[in-house]
């Protein structure tokens, strides 16, 4: 059953990759804003509850409890400072992180459009942009793919789950 | 009798046809993805929260709970055919399993699996349905104090046992707390960090949280990863194990299950951490230790036995306390949620149908594992093939419209969004995504019971300490302060020498 005879095999054929599959570690500065950022949210958090009023022991107000948890997250991101930046793992920013960027983009895209123009031309869309430019999937694939999933999705969550979602037909 | 009455009933339930349908579908759902690349049992299953909430409660949870431990046993298959561990549960079995594979032994190392799998699966089934009742009277004695505590503990343990840095998991936990706060406040109705949106006046939802932070979080992050190539799979041979594996593994199933039920009981790593105590165990009692690592069929059937039965318990103190004890059972606990049913001591007398079908539908679910694994095997190695890229779209879509299918509400699929962006930078800047839902799912339960608890002891702190149970979980809180960061130290070292184990294999093939 692993020969090439299936219907999948000119799926399974793929570009060559990298054996390299550990991911390069991040440099200091990503490393110090790993620390920094929970730190600066606690902060501002702390600052946040301060104004919503702490209250007593006694009589807790609405501000103790973030407090409370803000000043351990602002603790948490002293120590991993204190520790250094080496000490964490953080992966590096590369060339191949740049497919999330655009895949975020897309489905920021597809948000704003759901609404107005119905699903179906989002579905199709984002379906093929993530296989033949973020994927790099041939055409033919491509193409074939993101029209039956469009398909399948209508026949699904319209046909059969009846849920309300907005459609053009 | 008292006891078994309820017990029966739960069996009649689970008889329903669509109860057994769900119970099909999850296990089916579960070794899928346990065999595909890529998402784990985890993100599956909050990807799928919209969809259980339009069917019943307990066919629901019943479906969840089939995927997760239907996920355990795909996790198998890709271990012993590809050396590929689906999921961290698995990691050891690819030490013998691999290597019996290229014995020709792949079809028995796959049987005793299952066979292992089923007889853990069902030794826990068996301890919960005892010990989940009493667990939940005990735990119906409890007032806020206790339940502040025993949350508390719940988070700490998860923090401090997984895998990740500590002080970055208690960070990601924190900043669970601090998203679970926001909201119109219960005790004081002042909103606190709304930032005067409508949308956020009622606090953060649980379904968006979980499906952006390990739905969509987990497939931004694979994209950036190099997606491998496909392996070739080894051929499956006769998949039956002789009599005489059935007996050179029965003692190392026997300890698995009794193992995997202890630590699975336990908050934090459970099927993880059980099978890696079990395979360590097995070694170290062995005669002939040399064979681990060799193609020794009880490395593979004690830690296979092992996590199928920890995956099992780790229900115990999810529906007995209402506190979940990893990241699965966060989700299962929003799905509960979900459905306007909180899990706590009193679920077993307020839903016995959802409790003892659910418990009752594992006994059924692990018998139609035993039954479909084996012969669908040569399908699971087919579907391997199909690449992430592939995959990646697809389940992209069905995240955002399903979220979108729960409240009609485009915010809540920008909500998965951000939190999908999220999860993704966690894992990049190596932060834990688990502890932050799961805080979360405990946020609300934590604030609460702690502000009761405040007034209660009229602002004086030390009464948490001077209530005996409340007390002792204190007691047992700092031990785990104390105690656990120097065997996790140990532990690392332990798994490191498996993992180099692994990749050394893996450079001389």
């Amino acid at each position: 059953m692993t020969d090439a005879a299936t219907p999948l095999a000119d799926i399974t054929e793929s570009d060559p990759v990298d054996e390299d599959d550990a991911p390069a570690l991040a440099g200091r500065l990503s490393n110090w804003s790993a620390a920094l950022v929970p730190g600066l949210i606690g902060l501002s958090a702390a600052v946040g509850s301060l104004v919503l009023g702490i209250g007593s022991p006694a009589e807790p107000g609405p501000g103790l409890w973030p407090l409370i948890i803000s000043v351990v997250i602002i603790a948490g991101s002293v120590l991993l400072m204190l520790k250094g930046p080496r000490a964490h793992g953080a992966e590096k920013f590369t060339g191949s992180s740049r497919p999330v960027l655009l895949g975020v983009l897309t489905i920021i895209g597809f948000i704003v459009a759901l609404p107005t123009v119905g699903f179906e031309i989002p579905t199709l869309l984002l379906c093929f942009a993530w296989l033949y430019f973020l994927g790099r999937e041939r055409l033919r694939l491509s193409i074939i793919t993101s029209l039956v999933t469009t398909v399948l999705f209508y026949a699904l969550f319209i046909m059969v789950l009846r849920v309300p979602l907005p459609r053009l037909f | 009798m008292d006891f078994f009455g309820p017990v029966l009933d739960g069996f009649v339930v689970v008889f329903e046809p669509m109860n057994l349908l769900y119970c099909l579908l999850g296990v089916l759902i579960g070794m899928l993805i346990g065999v595909l690349p890529g998402l784990g049992p985890v993100a599956t299953i909050a990807i799928l929260l919209p969809i259980t909430y339009s069917i019943e409660p307990v066919a629901a949870i019943i479906m969840l709970a089939g995927i997760f431990y239907g996920a355990q046993y795909g996790g198998t298959i890709t271990s012993v055919l590809l050396r590929l561990p689906g999921e961290a549960s698995s990691v050891v079995t690819v030490l013998d399993g691999y290597e019996m594979a290229k014995k020709g032994r792949a079809g028995t190392a796959l049987g005793i699996s299952a066979v292992g799998s089923f007889i853990g699966g069902t030794v826990a089934i068996l301890g919960l349905t005892f010990l989940a009742p009493v667990v939940a009277s005990v735990a119906l004695r409890f007032g806020p104090p206790e339940y502040a505590v025993l949350a508390l503990l719940g988070i700490l343990l998860v923090t401090t046992i997984g895998n990740g840095d500590v002080i970055k998991s208690v960070i990601a936990a924190g900043i669970g707390l601090l998203l679970a706060s926001v909201g119109r406040d219960v005790f004081t109705s002042s909103e606190r960090f709304t930032m005067g949106s409508l949308e956020l006046a009622d606090g953060l939802d649980f379904v968006p949280i979980a499906m952006g932070v390990f739905g969509l979080g987990e497939i931004l992050y694979m994209m950036e990863q190099n997606y491998r190539a496909p392996r070739k799979a080894i051929a499956v041979g006769n998949a039956w194990p002789s009599r005489r594996d059935l007996r050179d593994a029965s003692g190392a199933i026997g300890r698995g299950s009794v193992l995997g039920f202890v630590l699975g009981i336990l908050p934090g790593g459970g099927a993880t951490l059980a099978s890696l105590v079990s395979y360590s165990a097995e070694k170290r009692r062995s005669k002939h230790p040399e064979r681990f690592g060799h193609g020794a069929i009880e490395g593979v059937a004690g830690p296979e036995t092992a996590n199928n039965a920890a995956a099992t318990s780790s229900f115990i103190p999810l529906l007995t306390l209402g506190i979940p004890a990893n990241a699965t059972m966060a989700i299962i606990f929003g799905a509960l949620l979900l459905h306007g049913i909180v899990p706590g001591p009193a679920l077993i007398a307020d839903h016995p149908e959802l409790f003892w079908g659910v418990i009752n539908s594992m006994y059924i679910g692990n018998i139609l594992l035993l039954i479909l694994s084996i012969p669908l095997v040569g399908l699971f190695v087919k579907i391997l093939r199909v690449r992430p890229t592939i995959l990646a779209p697809i389940t992209v879509l069905i995240t955002l419209i399903g979220v979108y299918t729960v409240r009609n509400s485009t915010f809540d699929m920008a909500l998965v969004l951000v939190f999908g962006v999220v999860g993704y930078l966690m894992r990049k800047f190596a932060f834990e995504p688990g502890p932050l839902v799961l805080a979360f799912v405990l946020g609300s339960l934590l604030e609460t019971a702690m502000r009761q608890s405040l007034r209660l002891f009229h602002g004086d702190i030390l009464g948490f300490a001077t209530r005996p149970i409340s007390g002792g979980l204190l007691a047992l809180l700092v031990v785990v302060i104390v105690v656990v960061p120097l065997s996790k130290r140990w532990r690392a070292r332990r798994t490191q020498r498996t993992a180099d184990r692994v990749s050394e294999d893996s450079l001389r093939r």
